[in-house]
């Protein structure tokens, strides 16, 4: 959909390049999120596709069409804005028929969409009312219940949810889910919560200083993440720095961990969930000799802060036992093993 | 049950001090609107019923002269019958019409301009603003004649003119309908822009992109998202225009030359060389109510469209 797209803003030495080379192909009916931190270039990109702003170069193609030079008008692309931006003058029936009224379509038609937008967001009650006696969560279903009115080939989503408190979010994103696959409407989901993203999308691509970092499935970006960024910045990562070998790679203090390393020698960088570090006792088969520095009690897990004899310090992420009480204490030798093919190689 | 008697009963003579204290504190500005408003206003009506006296002021005979005079003349040739006055209905339609399109021009010129300030970045608009007001620090006379330098036959627009080869031969625009509008339209723009500006100001300017995001053309967005927003600011606008205008007498004069009088004209020939207060005070409520119907007539007008809109 987005080919070669760069989006400079400003010009001289006080230019910002929102957006640096990005491509990206959205699949039709599938719920595609771009996930990054604050001014990653996200809102940019999503208001390329939408037409409200012009790239500084590249291409925007929907269904195949170049619509680079549409204006948002003509573009069959709805977007749900993050401060919702209803129509103050008009009713929620009106707001969610506007868009179909603006296309020209016949008075009973619209009614009749309005009707089923209504149903389809259950606001039935509510279609007469002017949408600022609406609560947060019935705005969104409104704005929500607009964009879609149109039946438009993308909807765009732009942080949809950060003005919801966590109970309202977590029912949205259900709510929004269902809506997606009953539409069956492409979304483009903004967000820059990646439980957010892992919970509710086909695909992510994870975003970063403008350029996308990696893009897949949830599930490929949380076990292969391909470089640190994405590792850190999707759950928690343990990162070692080691020496590729045959078969391996080796740490500073000599062990050599099992990894797929491509044949790449030279230093380079592991990466290892706590979740899959497990502590065992010093003389286990295999085990790395480490020591316990110390822990912290998250409910349901217990995080040990172990250091490596190479000096680096690693998390491990064990399940609470019964009493909540920390099992090893601080100080205690352990030896520290990886779960098998849980050490990933990164880019960087 | 007796607590709550007691409770209620309470509340009801703090309501009712309450009521009293909102009345004692109203009571200046009830005095001052009624010594402001009320009180010359009631002079006015009561001396349109009594008659004319021989050198102006009036004669404290009760009469309804002033009131026939309104829209009437006497023949003086022909017993004095009753006579329908056209040049008096002529001044009251020239009133209206050029009120009515001072505010549309205002209007006009003015949405743009204010749309414009509003846009700025903060620190500028308040410059904008300023310049706005800059008019108000001159005397109305003089600005008037500033004018008539610019549209006289040898003024400053002709000359500009006639030097670029526009026109072969100077416009004549003083004296007529078309000078008055033009002095009417400058010197109640900034009554246009600056209500104008503050509803413009509060518009939600997301508003536009979810309007175009809808399938709306830019001029679709102007008017099914912008106009009926900003509407009350086009309201105060519209009424802050055209009550001034309806009543304006300085400009008319300057610009109009005597042919082409106004009801604020009228009024004042009455009261200066024509010595007949009493039709002066007639006319005055005459105006007074034109406003007024004119006023119920357009704020119906304009809150029912915004009912039946979308
Ligand atoms: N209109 C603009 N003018 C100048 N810089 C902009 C503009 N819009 C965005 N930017 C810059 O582009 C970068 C990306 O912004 P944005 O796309 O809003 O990020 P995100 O939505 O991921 O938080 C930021 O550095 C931001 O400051
Ligand atoms: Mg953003």
């Amino acid at each position: 959909m987005a080919k070669d797209v760069t989006k400079a803003f400003g010009q001289g030495e006080t230019v910002v390049r929102a957006l640096d080379n990005v491509s990206c192909e959205i699949r039709t009916g599938e719920f595609f999120t771009l996930l990054g931190p604050s001014g990653c270039g996200k809102t940019t990109l999503l208001r390329l596709i939408a037409g409200f702003e012009m790239p500084s170069a590249g291409q925007i193609l929907i269904d195949g069409q170049d619509v680079t030079g549409q204006p948002p008008n003509r573009r069959a692309v709805n977007t749900v804005f993050q401060s919702y931006a209803l129509f103050p003058h008009l009713s929620v029936a009106e707001n969610i028929g506007f868009g179909l009224k603006m296309k020209g379509i016949a008075k009973p038609e619209v009614d009749r969409t309005v009707r089923e937008m209504l149903a389809l967001v259950r606001l039935e009650a509510m279609a007469g009312r002017k949408t600022s006696q609406l609560s947060g969560g019935q705005q969104q279903r409104v704005a929500l219940a607009r964009a879609l009115a149109p039946r438009p080939k993308v909807l765009l989503l732009d942080e949809p949810l950060s003005a919801l408190d966590l109970k309202l979010r977590k029912e949205m994103q259900v709510e929004l889910k269902r809506l997606q696959t009953e539409t069956g409407i492409t979304f483009v989901f903004v967000t820059h919560d990646q439980e957010e993203a892992l919970t509710m999308s086909d695909r992510i691509a994870v975003m970063s200083a403008g350029k996308i970092q990696q893009l897949g499935a949830p599930r490929e970006i949380y076990t292969k993440p391909r470089n640190r960024f994405v590792a850190s910045f999707i759950g928690e990562t343990n990162f070692l720095t080691a020496t590729g070998v045959p078969g391996g790679a080796k740490l500073a203090s000599g062990e050599v961990i099992a990894v797929d390393t491509g044949g790449k020698g030279g230093q380079i960088t592991l990466a290892v969930r706590p979740e899959h570090v497990e502590i065992t006792p010093p003389e286990a088969q295999g085990a790395i000799p480490a020591e316990v520095r110390g822990s912290v009690y998250f409910g349901t897990d217990m995080n040990y802060q172990i250091a490596l004899p190479d000096g680096a310090e690693i998390e491990a992420c064990v399940q609470s036992g019964v009493t909540g009480e920390a099992l090893i204490g601080q100080g205690a030798k352990v030896g520290i093993r990886f779960a098998p093919g849980s050490v990933l190689m990164l880019e960087d | 049950m007796a607590r709550t008697h007691g409770a209620s009963e309470a509340e009801r003579l703090q309501a009712a001090s309450s009521t009293r204290n909102a009345w004692a504190l109203s009571a200046p500005a009830l005095i001052l609107l009624f010594c402001a408003a009320a009180g010359p206003l009631l002079v006015v009506l009561i001396y349109s019923f009594l008659t004319a006296g021989p050198t102006g002021g009036v004669v404290w005979d009760f009469s309804t002269e002033a009131w026939v005079g309104v829209l009437y003349t006497r023949d003086i040739f022909d017993d004095g019958n009753l006579v329908l006055a056209d040049a008096h209905l002529t001044i009251f339609w020239r009133s209206v019409k050029i009120s009515i399109l001072t505010t549309l021009i205002t209007f006009v010129l003015g949405f743009p301009t204010a749309w414009f300030i509003a846009t700025r970045p903060l620190k500028e608009r308040a410059l904008w603003l300023f310049l706005i007001t800059i008019p108000f620090w001159t005397n109305l006379l003089i600005r008037t004649f500033a004018i008539t330098e610019i549209i006289r036959n040898e003024g400053l627009l002709n000359k500009i003119l006639l030097g670029i080869g526009l026109i072969s031969e100077p416009l004549r625009i003083m004296n007529t309908d078309t000078a008055v509008l033009i002095g009417m339209a400058y010197v109640y723009l900034p009554l246009m822009v600056l209500p104008l500006f503050a509803a413009i100001d509060r518009f939600d300017m997301r508003l536009l992109e979810a309007g175009y995001d809808l399938y709306a053309s830019r001029l679709q967005v102007l008017r099914h998202v912008v106009l009926p927003i900003v509407k009350p600011g086009i309201i105060a606008g519209s009424i802050l225009v055209f009550i001034p205008s309806l009543g304006a007498y300085v400009t008319p004069r300057v610009l109009g030359g005597g042919k082409n009088m106004m009801i604020g004209n009228f009024i004042e020939l009455q009261f200066g060389q024509g010595r007949n207060w009493p039709l002066g005070a007639a006319l005055s409520m005459t105006l007074l109510l034109i406003v007024m119907l004119a006023m119920i007539f357009y704020v119906r007008a304009a809150t029912k469209g915004g009912k039946s809109h979308g």
